[in-house]
């Protein structure tokens, strides 16, 4: 348990009398890249937004690390205060699906901007920051441009430069290719595989299942607000258990 | 009367319409963030004493409004106020009423950028005072540009209503002239210069919207 990255026991949230997460417990080691499936609605994006602290978690306790972030006090999360908020989003980063780029900012400065602003690097530290990783991402001389000047592939990678640039203990995808046409969505990918090889703890969302069994060790497949099933990347795909997993997966026989 | 020495007193009459345009600016630009700050406010009595404010400013004439200000410190508390009041009334009530039809239009710009952007913003770290500033407020600039060029183009004209206070604006001043003249030329003059000066407004917006036409979303 030591390399527990993150740790989520019991969570579990509601939204009015709908229960989108039904007590879900997910460990998140060093090094893990862990794919999230499952139907619409089922709870996925939630669950990333309750460990991305974008939702609070009704019930249930959230760690980063040894930074214990919410804890379970007779069934309700009580949550730490500011500083600890603040010290748990350093652990971790979030993509979004529709990249959510500021728009009014240069390429660079979306990157340098929470670099400086947040964590008070110095600006030229910051820039070479950035142009290291725009050159791995395969985005060198787009530094000037503004994210409306590049095609969403291209905004996408700005934007999973901007999440590593952080320093993250670990990244979330929340469907990171459902915006993209086919092509912009192998060149993304690309970029993830890459980050897998370096073994970048990571925890991808994502309705690509072949992309999720190439690169990811562990998937958890999620349905009405529970895992119903998971295990090692190429058995969940290949060989599922349940048939839940089974009718979702087959929707997908031609992949 | 010679035609240079009415321009002297229609321009003389201009300056304290620049004047009070420009102190309504000054005053409301900033307390508009205030009040549409409030109107927001999920502090359920500051954001209904924000609509009340809202509500009364923009659905009264704002003649009225500036004398209920003049007036109002002597038949309410018995105060004399002396013969300067006037400009103070003025400008108050001129802030206090443009104050709350920016508030508006503030909150029209910042209720339409997307939730992303808090989002991105929250996961990167940055602090709620940050976000705005830097991540918010600049993209509601953007957006609020022409409804902002209507308001203040608007505020020109309005300053005209000061006369009700015996400033001796410019229209005020066109009116005693052409009283006196028995000429509606000084009108006429006095539209002229309006006009003018809501031409320059345009002409300083268009500025501002091209320099920040580098981006759009």
């Amino acid at each position: 348990m030591t390399d527990a990255v993150v740790s989520l026991e019991s969570g579990k949230k509601s939204f009015g009398s709908n229960q989108v997460l039904k007590d879900i417990s997910l460990t998140v080691n060093k090094g893990d890249v862990l794919a999230i499936i499952g139907p619409s609605g089922g709870g996925k994006s939630t669950l990333l937004r309750c460990m991305t602290l974008l939702e609070t978690l009704d019930g249930g306790s959230l760690a980063y690390g040894d930074l214990a972030v919410a804890t379970d006090a007779g069934g309700r999360a009580v949550y730490g205060g500011k500083q600890v908020l603040a010290k748990a989003k350093e652990r971790f980063g979030l993509v979004f699906q529709n990249f959510n780029l500021f728009p009014h900012y240069t390429v660079m400065k979306n990157i340098t901007d929470p670099l400086i602003c947040v964590q008070k690097m110095p600006k030229e530290q910051a820039e070479a920051r950035a142009v290291e990783l725009l050159a791995k991402m395969g985005l060198s001389g787009k530094e000037a441009m503004v994210p409306c000047e590049l095609s969403g592939g291209q905004q996408q990678r700005v934007a999973i430069a901007r999440a590593l640039a952080m320093n993250p203990d670990v990244l979330f995808f929340d469907e990171p290719t459902s915006a993209l046409d086919p092509e912009l969505t192998r060149e993304v990918l690309k970029v993830i595989r890459d980050l897998a090889s370096e073994h970048m703890t990571m925890v991808i969302v994502t309705h690509e299942m072949s992309f999720a069994r190439d690169v990811a060790d562990r998937i958890i497949f999620m349905d009405g607000g529970v895992i119903v099933e998971e295990g090692p990347a190429e058995q969940l795909i290949n060989n599922p258990q349940h048939n839940r997993t089974k009718a979702f997966l087959s929707n997908y026989a031609n992949n | 009367m010679e035609f240079g020495v009415m321009m002297g007193i229609l321009l003389g009459g201009l300056q304290l319409t620049v004047a009070i345009f420009f102190i309504t600016l000054i005053g409301a630009l900033p307390l508009g963030v205030v009040v549409a700050l409030a109107r927001m406010s999920r502090f359920k009595p500051l954001s209904l004493v924000a609509r009340f404010y809202i509500s009364i400013l923009r659905g009264t004439p704002l003649m009225l409004q500036l004398m209920a200000i003049m007036f109002g410190p002597y038949y309410l508390f018995g105060l004399e106020m002396g013969a300067d009041w006037k400009f103070g009334a003025c400008a108050i009530g001129f802030i206090l009423n443009y104050a709350a039809y920016f508030a508006e239009i503030y909150r029209s710009g910042i209720q339409s950028i997307p939730r992303g952007q808090y989002e991105a913003a929250s996961v990167l770290g940055y602090t709620k005072a940050q976000t705005f500033m830097k991540i918010v407020l600049p993209q509601v600039i953007k957006r609020i540009l022409p409804a902002m060029g209507n308001e203040i183009i608007t505020l020109v004209k309005d300053t005209s209503l000061a006369f009700v206070l015996g400033i001796m604006e410019m229209f005020n001043a066109a009116k005693a002239l052409a009283a006196r003249e028995v000429s509606m030329v000084p009108y006429a003059i006095a539209a002229l210069i309006y006009w003018v000066f809501c031409l320059l407004i345009e002409f300083v917006m268009n500025k501002v919207e091209k320099k920040l036409d580098y981006y759009h979303d």
